[in-house]
């Protein structure tokens, strides 16, 4: 048994999000009132009762989202924070304290991962080992709002006013890193992979060492690219290029060719829209015109590293 | 064959610039349908997906209330100010310095922003902003397209000092999710071997991602000039 669970977390995620939609309601000058108010009322019902409700109950609410996002029913607010000049007087009063509550966030992480899942009274445990990083995280951000409530004097209603209007610079957008989790999960049990790694193996002429070694990094990039999650490509391509190419086929070092393998899939993260929480979320939360601006920005940074990691694979992985 | 049909969906999807949502929505219930499935066991599924990776959004949403509070009472503003008295700053020297702390403190395990957390805890409020001020100082006035360059390679930043510090650390995510496939395959490796390979792509990540700065405050100060040649005229 474990005390606090993440379940605590997303309800308080749900109560944040059902105060979005509120706001929403109540907003005359919203440009898109009872679309936006419903998709994020939605969103706080799977966020609180998702374990409670039947999964395919879920998937016809995440169906509404996905169509009132789709009818560009879905907008931000005309709300502004304070002008610039309340901020610079502010920053003038308040000077380094600011940055205080902001360091607190991974300050309790790091010490909340050390510390708390080591905590248990018999056989009650504090929090779940597996979870203890993200109940970090979330307890750090929670402290750090109280403590930032202190050092500015603040209203207790600014913070949900001002997270509401940034989540709502973020929009749809939040939940594309769960759909694309869905995604991979029906592409896992359809077999895509499998396919993927038959057509790669019948078109090359893999009997040639650097050729197996260019088709896993490049197909770990190509793959994430198209999944936007290195994590997913990783089990598919090496499970079907990787090990039976690299390792069975011609000698090679599997720790080496898994480790360079994985950086792979990540420059294909640098490289992709698909990797929302990574180049799409950063780009709105910067309020860039550009939604692609992270990743066009990236790109060369991203192919530089993949020719790297070929390379680097194939000196080494056939030595070691 | 025929199961590749999701990923034809994705690329044409984003090629004609449909919305992602329905992109990743018609995907998976066209592979679904070709693998057999029916609509509601497709719906089911993305349900029971969808609420298994509901940890995904926790980060950005418990972090936003916060940090919107502290940017109303200047957190940018602020951040600008320490910055302007640093007389080396360069938008690129910011970038890179934040970087090499950001793949040393994860290479030693001290992750600050999982799940691209880190984006609206440190990039927004503070490295964005010092770069641009640094910027600022040292050119004056900027373009919206300069500050909008600089603040994508603030983004880029983050992403390359979490990334490829990242599996140099053994109890990381990746590695123990390479060390399960392994162990599936009853294939004996150390976490400390792909630890230990992790490190040169760390290191040439870092001197990628300090000439792409050098090549920013270049470009920076070509702009500022012509800009300010611009105002003149």
């Amino acid at each position: 048994m474990t005390l606090i669970t993440l379940e605590w977390f997303y309800a308080v995620i749900g109560a944040m999000l059902a105060a979005v939609a509120v706001r929403i309601a109540r907003d005359r000058g919203h440009p898109k009132r009872w679309g936006s108010a419903a998709f994020w009322a939605l969103l706080a019902a799977v966020f609180v009762f998702g374990k409670q409700l039947p999964p395919v109950a879920v998937g016809y609410l995440v169906l509404a989202m996905v169509a009132l996002a789709a009818t560009k029913q879905v907008e931000r607010s005309q709300e502004q924070t304070a002008a610039r000049e309340e901020r610079a007087s502010e920053a003038e009063r308040l000077k380094n304290g600011l940055f205080w509550p902001a360091l607190l966030i991974p300050a309790t992480a790091v010490a909340g991962s050390l510390l708390l899942a080591r905590i248990h009274f018999g056989d009650v445990r504090l929090v779940d080992a597996k979870q203890v990083a993200l109940i970090s995280l979330g307890g750090g951000a929670l402290l750090a709002t109280i403590v930032a409530l202190r050092v500015t004097g603040a209203a207790a209603s600014t913070p949900v006013a001002e997270g509401s209007r940034l989540l709502q610079t973020i929009g749809w957008a939040l939940i594309l890193p769960q759909m694309l989790a869905a995604l991979g999960g029906i592409f896992a049990q359809a077999g895509v992979g499998e396919v993927v790694a038959g057509l790669v193996t019948r078109a090359l002429p893999t009997q040639f060492p650097f050729v197996a070694v260019a088709a896993y990094c490049l197909g770990m990039a190509a793959f994430t690219m198209c999944m936007g999650n290195a994590f997913a490509a990783f089990a598919v391509i090496t499970g079907g290029i990787g090990l039976p190419l690299i390792v069975q086929q011609h000698g090679g070092n599997p720790a080496i060719m898994a480790a360079i393998g994985m950086l792979s899939g990540y420059c294909g993260t640098l490289m992709t829209p698909m990797a929302v929480n990574f180049n799409l979320v950063p780009a709105l939360l910067l309020e860039l015109p550009d939604k692609n601006a992270v990743v066009k920005t990236q790109v060369p940074i991203g192919l530089t590293l993949l020719a790297t990691n070929i390379a680097l694979m194939y000196f080494c992985v056939y030595r070691f | 064959m025929i199961k590749l049909i999701g990923l034809v969906v994705v690329v044409a999807g984003f090629a004609l610039r449909f919305n992602t949502l329905l992109v990743v929505m018609a995907a998976g219930v066209a592979t679904g349908l070709v693998a057999g499935m029916s609509f509601n066991e497709i719906m089911a599924q993305f349900g029971k997906f969808f609420v298994e990776n509901r940890y995904m959004t926790l980060p950005v949403v418990l972090m936003v209330p916060v940090i919107g509070l502290l940017e109303r009472h200047g957190l940018q503003e602020r951040a600008e100010t320490l910055i302007r008295r640093a007389r080396a700053a360069t938008a690129g020297r910011v970038l890179l310095l934040y970087t090499a702390c950001r793949q040393v403190s994860v290479a030693l395990g001290i992750n600050i922003g999982s799940s691209g957390g880190a984006h609206a805890t440190f990039v927004r409020p503070l490295v964005a902003p010092m770069a641009e001020s640094a910027a600022r100082a040292r050119h004056g006035e900027l373009s919206k397209a300069t500050v909008e360059t600089i603040r994508a390679h603030a983004a880029a930043a983050e992403n390359v000092g979490n990334f490829f510090g990242e599996d140099v650390f053994i109890a990381v995510g990746a590695i123990l999710l390479m060390k399960g496939f392994f162990a599936a395959q009853k294939i004996e490796v150390s976490v400390w071997g792909m630890a230990l390979w992790g490190i040169p792509t760390a290191l040439m990540a870092l001197a990628v991602f300090a000439w792409r700065c050098h090549r920013l405050d270049r470009q920076v100060a070509n702009e500022a000039a012509k800009f300010r040649a611009n105002e003149i005229r």
